[in-house]
């Protein structure tokens, strides 16, 4: 770079430095914008047909821009610590941001994703799922475009249990006639201290009709129905059903510990099915889903939904095609995609109509069921403190005492709102 | 008894009494002696060389620590940024009322003293291994060191996997289980875990400590009839002091700050989480700069304090300060 006819030092010293500072620079001014298409830097976690997908919507984009899939770590907690450092440091190199449904308020509340409006909102909002939907807003405003959902189902033997049970009680009672009888009959879910345990409880408390915080996310109710699900969760971790490893189980674990033949209940994600057929297809065979159970009989559960949202980083050189970009990614015909190739079930309702979609969900009526009337996380900015103390709270579920655990839960939920909180 | 113990301990006092004689007449001397016009001259080019890294190194410590001490006085949480306020000491008391932060507390105490106490142990012992191994020196010394070598993020997660039922060889060794999800056994891992990574660095340390212990005088001890234990405790261990108290600070310190371990092995679940991690935790998962600085200060303040107690009450010779003054 620097001219060998140069001779002072102090410019050859500034070339140099010029040179670094552009070589550490986000890659996001290098490529692309001197050809009049802006690259439109897509963070988002490793999904299998995602890179597809992507083709997919710049070939549509006929040169206008190009989404380049920045791949982020596997761990949801190093995905967010990735964005979220580089956002506080307002990074101008992200631009369409791949968001789990938990931290669209606490990057709507930052200031660090754009609020969609006029024709982008509206075709965000069409056709999708009200409860996916509703992760995506923050104070009435929408803030990302749900990508894709998900939700858990109970999957069970069809070879030892005839009726599919409809409540944890009646669940834990065929479990303990199995064990009677010598058969495997556990129930096996993840009790970890970590998201999933929260997930499990926030299931259960939204399927016990109660409430973690009020409707504007602002403050902690905790009612007698989140005391009846810390009641049920206990009473499932001590009726001696749970694996062993309970306490300690992840999703995976959990899939594992079932595929090995152990258990005759299983609550987990869809993924578990795919994974099974592979790897043991004659279990696989006697393996069927149900709707995931409930705490009353007679009000059906409400499931917990998972997912990811896409929002339009505040910081993007580019928001107009970042908008293109995130609505091209979601739309039904990608949706597709995602589903039958990367096993994500869609947030578009039509997309479920699709005969495509038999094959590869043959459970999507019991997934679209759940989805009609799911159950969301508390949707506050203060999100992922409050799931650090819930989950701190909660763990070993065998050592709750619904009465002292809900106080205490009331106690560090209300200071993780105010930011007074310390986690754990 | 008293006549056989008599030269070695005699000798120590000796040295003891040189030493500071020599540091008192230091001190006079710099006390006294008006300095010249080219002393100065050359004092003031000292400076002038030292300046750069001098600002430096207030720009890369000095300013990030006043900044936290800043930002510990504030309510500033980025989730909330409209919410940025002054609150004085509020923050502190939050955190020093916290039965989360006095657990982590705890359990960075426990590791600390316990870590150190065994590293000190052992190592002494590997020191004295490696000083007196006359076949392959090099090779032995090599081999010691290697944990040390090792990435500890790397280490940690080797040691998770040996620990984790199906994957690993040792999680069966004590009864079937998973001895990272009970308190007491992952705290015992996290220490095993970081003792053997350390060890060999406070051998090293030692080693060196050893090296200071002349012959002449062990051979005098032996004269005289003291045992390999009254060699050991009434020659070896006076002469090592300086050597052993520096090693005892460098591993507290570094002991104190502990992280990396109980990141990979636990992330600090089942209370296992020492003040590092809760810091971490805070301040870059919880995105609360406020409460974060207010961890990350009371730390630095414990470290220094550690120090502190080391130099001013053990009379650790901080590094280069002795050398000076011999000067």
């Amino acid at each position: 770079m620097s001219s060998p006819g140069s001779s002072r030092p102090r410019r050859a010293r500034t070339v140099a430095a010029a040179a670094t500072l552009a070589l550490l620079a986000p890659t996001a001014c290098g490529s692309g914008e001197e050809s009049g298409s802006p690259t439109i830097n897509l963070y988002y976690p490793p999904e299998q047909s995602m890179q597809e997908v992507v083709d997919a919507c710049n070939a549509q984009a006929q040169g206008r821009y190009r989404i380049a899939y920045r791949v982020l770590p596997r761990q949801a907690d190093d995905q967010r610590v990735q964005m979220v450092r580089r956002l506080a440091a307002e990074d101008t190199g992200m631009d369409v941001l791949g968001v789990d449904v938990t931290w669209t308020q606490e990057f709507a509340s930052a200031d660090w994703i754009r609020e969609w409006t006029g024709e982008d909102a509206q075709e965000a909002q069409r056709g999708t799922l009200a409860g996916p939907l509703e992760t995506a807003r923050y104070q009435g405003k929408l803030y990302a475009a749900p990508k894709h959902t998900n939700v858990q189902l109970l999957w069970y033997r069809t070879d030892l249990v005839p009726q599919p049970p409809k409540t944890w009680d009646e669940m834990i009672a065929q479990a303990q006639q199995l064990k009677g009888q010598g058969k495997p009959y556990r129930v096996i879910t993840m009790g970890a201290q970590y998201e999933g345990l929260v997930v499990l409880w926030n299931t259960m408390v939204a399927s016990a009709g109660g409430q973690i915080l009020n409707t504007e996310g602002t403050k902690v109710v905790l009612d007698d129905g989140a005391v009846k699900a810390l009641e049920q969760l206990k009473q499932l971790a001590t009726s001696g059903v749970t694996s062993p490893s309970f306490a300690n189980a992840t999703e995976d674990p959990a899939r594992l510990e079932f595929q090995s033949g152990n258990g005759a209940f299983q609550l987990n994600w869809p993924f578990v099915y795919p994974a099974l057929q592979e790897a043991d297809p004659e279990l696989a065979a006697k393996v069927k889903w149900a709707r995931y159970p409930g705490v009353d009989e007679n009000t059906p559960s409400r499931a917990t939904i998972g997912g990811s949202n896409l929002a339009v980083s505040a910081f993007s050189r580019h928001p107009a095609e970042s908008f293109e970009a995130a609505k091209c990614l979601r739309n039904a015909e990608n949706q597709k995609i995602s589903a039958v190739k990367g096993g994500t079930p869609p947030t578009l309702e039509s997309v479920y109509a699709d005969p495509e979609m038999d094959e590869a969900y043959p459970m999507k009526e019991t997934i679209l069921a759940e989805l009609k009337d799911a159950a969301t996380r508390p949707l506050t900015p203060a999100y992922q403190n409050i799931s650090t103390v819930i989950s701190a709270e909660l763990s070993p579920p065998s050592a709750i005492e619904p009465d002292r655990t809900a106080k205490d839960l009331r106690r560090s939920i209300a200071d993780a709102l105010e930011s007074k909180g310390v986690l754990p | 008894m008293s006549g056989q113990s008599g030269t070695p301990l005699g000798a120590e006092l000796a040295i003891e009494e040189t030493e500071r004689a020599e540091r008192a007449e230091g001190r006079r001397r710099r006390r006294r002696a008006p300095l010249s016009e080219g002393r100065r001259a050359e004092r003031r080019l000292g400076w002038l060389l030292c300046a750069p890294a001098a600002i430096v190194m207030v720009a890369v410590t000095a300013y990030p620590i006043l900044y936290s001490v800043w930002l510990s006085l504030q309510r500033f949480d980025l989730k909330f940024p409209d919410q940025r306020e002054f609150v004085g000491l509020e923050n502190y008391v939050t955190v020093l009322t916290n039965e989360y932060w006095w657990t982590a507390f705890g359990v960075t105490l426990l590791i600390t003293v316990v870590t150190v106490a065994v590293e000190l142990a052992l190592g002494m012992g590997l020191a004295i291994v490696m000083h007196r191994t006359l076949v392959g020196r090099g090779l032995v010394r090599t081999a010691a060191l290697i944990p040390y070598g090792i990435v500890t993020v790397v280490a940690a997660f080797s040691w998770r996997y040996a620990w984790t039922p199906g994957t690993g060889y040792l999680a069966n060794v004590f009864g079937d289980g998973a001895p990272l999800t009970d308190r007491a056994a992952s705290l015992a891992i996290i220490m095993l875990a970081e003792i053997w990574k350390t060890t060999p660095f406070m051998a090293l340390l030692l080693m060196a400590g050893l090296a200071l212990v002349p012959d002449d005088l062990m051979k005098a001890a032996s004269t005289d009839g003291a045992t390999a234990w009254q060699r050991f405790t009434k020659v070896m261990l006076p002469v090592m002091k300086p050597a052993i108290l520096v090693a005892l600070l460098f591993r507290t310190l570094d002991a104190f700050r502990v992280f990396d371990n109980i990141y990979v092995l636990t992330a600090g679940s089942n209370q296992t989480s020492s003040v590092s991690m809760l810091a971490y935790n805070n301040l870059i998962r919880g995105l609360n700069l406020g409460i974060g600085s207010t961890m990350s200060v009371l730390i630095f303040l414990a470290v220094a304090i550690i120090a502190f107690i080391f130099v001013k009450l053990f009379g650790t010779a901080a590094p280069g300060s002795s050398d000076e003054e011999k000067r």
